[in-house]
């Protein structure tokens, strides 16, 4: 929790947004997931987003449907990307959440969870099938692990929703920029914009949009008006796409195409 | 009355769903809570059952199956007389009616055997609504001619090819067409699963069978069954019977698939060999692998074949109101030639699974005792699957 803090504090200093990037963790392989982690972090990225595979992901694309079940092939679950986890906190400081559906964190235990997180060097973790109204024993359990359970607030929630995202939510709130479900997408709504300058107005905490944004172009469109941008389909793409040092390089690239309007 | 303000059943149930539905769910409740105390609407729901589905379905006392048992006197409710052949249209007209007072011009449905999925067809080209249809390619395959009756009821089917192409991922799938149309979509989930509301939705609207039963059974014997059986894949007409018996000194034996045999791994017995946790939105027993992701149901009926239970069936198991029980495939394609045989009704094949329980509860009654099973659906749909596997087991004479 304290690095995410620490970040969105540095940033603000500096007058940067922060780039939040997401890679499905066990995509192809868990090698593959760290080394694109650590180039990712040396490129520009401010935070790390890893997906836990889930069999049922129902907040996600087609896009991320595939890389999850490429990454249960693997046999990729909590406890690998745990582990996984805290190799890359060995190398890096970067914050990392996690992100992963409520089942599988529910069968590993939600303390059980939280404290094996926090020992290897976990700062947060995103359950998007978990509302406020059910959140509570799992916020219990990552507070006293000084986790940031993230929560994210959509454009269907209602001011009143959004302010208690805002109260409740540690870290950062994640505002979704769609009705509907992660992918990327060509066009993001037009009254996003709105919405975003919206929730401002409601919510103290740092303020980060994601779900459909894949370029550079769309990146600069928000940075005026959020804390962050997550993108997670258009790299996990990629990932599907390439392979070895040409995919590395080419996220890398990526990322650091994606920071430039993030930087003032 | 369960469930509490949280939408639960005990610890069951609940709505773990993304932020972008909570909305739609807390306007659903609410403008549930709402219509269904309306008198205007309720008038509406009992006039579509009466002329539209031709409720009241007989409670038909089964003499030949009777005497074929030796032992309790057993009665059929007969939801396979419904319009369109199965007990699904009663939740779906309830939820197009409340759809129309919600002002939701389309709706949306998940289905694995097409039942329901040609339940809400109907009510959608009865009430003048978009519809599409969510269906995994296997089920495609296995319910070819569902498939056919929702195309000429002016639904689309979507075919759904993630996982194992069955009801589990017709399910995601419909729920995340949900997510990004909620504002003018309502989806009509087919059974007493899924988030708060909808088990309590679904259960209200199917409580319909045993209000009906108990009154029928009364007039006709002044008594209470000792015993109420129904299959449970969902569980939506298993509820639907035991709803109105809930006070009442009576049993309630819920069977579920079996498959191939519970040791073999290939069914979908989630009260019977299912651990807690959460799908689609509500916890509830589940088949999952040691690390919380699903596990694929199987079962010959394929409306049976779903690796998750409605919460409210969950408590029944946990408080022993209910108790679950599991036949195989094989079992059930007996009961399916019993039920044909003695009385000249082919059973669904998920129906049939109750059926085949009650050569397992015969002996367990006396003359005097009375059963009711509830026929949840006809076997028309499930001809090329009945036939294919008597023939695999030398038995197609």
């Amino acid at each position: 929790m304290k690095r995410i803090e620490a970040a969105f504090r540095r940033l603000k200093k500096q007058g940067e947004k922060a780039l939040i990037p997401f890679i499905t963790a066990g995509d192809p392989d868990l090698q593959t997931t760290k080394a694109l982690a650590l180039e990712m972090a040396e490129r520009g990225a401010d935070l790390l987003e890893l997906g836990i595979p889930f069999s049922d992901p129902l907040a996600d694309g087609p896009t991320i449907q595939a890389a999850s079940n490429r990454a249960l092939k693997m046999g990729v679950h909590l406890q690998e990307v745990l582990e996984l986890a805290g190799q890359i906190r060995q190398e890096t400081e970067i914050p990392l959440v996690l992100m992963g559906y409520y089942n599988p964190i529910l069968q590993y235990g939600l303390e059980r969870t939280a404290q094996e997180a926090k020992r290897l060097g976990v700062d947060g973790f995103i359950i998007p099938d978990l509302p406020l109204e059910e959140a509570g024993p799992w916020r219990q359990a990552a507070m006293a692990a000084e986790l940031a359970p993230i929560f994210l607030a959509a454009p269907t929630s209602g001011a009143a929703r959004i302010k208690k995202a805002g109260h409740l939510t540690r870290g950062f709130l994640y505002y979704v920029s769609v009705t509907g479900i992660t992918g990327a997408r060509q066009a993001l709504p037009a009254d996003l914009v709105a919405a975003l300058k919206e929730v401002r107005t409601l919510v103290k905490c740092p303020l980060a949009v994601g779900f459909g944004i894949s370029t550079p172009e769309q990146v600069q469109g928000l940075a005026p008006y959020v804390d962050g941008v997550v993108v997670g389909s258009a790299i996990v793409q990629r990932v599907a796409r390439l392979k070895g040092p040409e995919l590395i390089k080419e996220v890398g690239d990526f990322i650091a195409a994606l920071k430039a309007p993030l930087r003032k | 009355m369960l469930p509490d303000r949280h939408g639960r059943y005990g610890p069951y149930g609940g709505q773990f769903v993304p932020e972008t539905l909570m909305p739609a769910l807390l306007e659903l409740e609410e403008a549930y809570r709402r219509i269904s105390r309306d008198q205007e609407f309720r008038r509406e729901v009992a006039w579509y059952l009466k002329d539209y589905v031709g409720r009241p379905t007989p409670l038909y006392f089964a003499r030949h199956l009777t005497e074929a048992l030796g032992g309790p006197q057993i009665y059929i409710k007969r939801e396979d007389l419904a319009h369109t052949g199965a007990h699904k249209i009663n939740n779906t007209l309830g939820q197009g009616l409340l759809a129309r007072r919600m002002n939701k011009r389309r709706i949306i449905a998940e289905t694995g055997a097409g039942q329901h999925g040609v339940a809400t067809a109907t009510v959608a080209a009865l009430l003048g609504q978009e519809c599409d249809i969510y269906m995994g390619t296997e089920d495609i395959r296995r319910q070819r001619l569902n498939v056919i009756r929702m195309r000429l009821l002016g639904a689309r089917v979507i075919p759904v090819e993630s996982g194992s192409c069955t009801l589990k991922d017709a399910m995601n799938e419909a729920i995340r067409d949900w997510v990004t149309n909620v504002r003018h979509t309502h989806y009509v989930l087919g059974s007493v699963w899924g988030p708060h509301p909808y088990p309590m939705i679904v259960r209200d609207f199917q409580a319909v069978i045993g209000r009906e039963a108990k009154a029928q059974l009364h007039r006709d014997t002044g008594r209470l069954p000792q015993c109420l059986v129904a299959c449970v894949g969902g569980g939506s007409n298993a509820m639907g019977l035991f709803h109105a018996f809930y006070q009442d000194p009576v049993r309630f034996v819920g069977v579920e698939a079996a498959g191939h045999g519970l040791e073999s791994g290939y069914h979908s017995a989630t009260l019977v060999a299912g651990s807690k946790g959460v799908l689609h939105g509500a916890f509830s027993y589940l088949l999952q692998d040691p690390w919380g992701n699903i596990q694929e149901a199987h079962s010959l009926a394929p409306g049976l074949d779903y690796p998750g239970v409605g919460p409210e069936h969950s408590f029944f198991k946990d408080t022993g109101r209910a108790e679950y029980v599991a036949v195989t495939d094989l079992e059930a394609l007996e009961g399916f030639k019993l039920l044909s045989r003695t009385e000249g009704i082919l059973p669904a094949l998920e129906s049939a699974h109750a059926v085949a329980y009650l050569q397992k509860l015969a002996p367990q009654y006396g003359p005097e005792d009375i059963i009711i099973v509830n026929l949840s659906g006809r076997g028309d749909k499930d001809m090329e699957a009945v036939a294919q596997a008597l023939e695999v087991s030398g038995d197609a004479q």
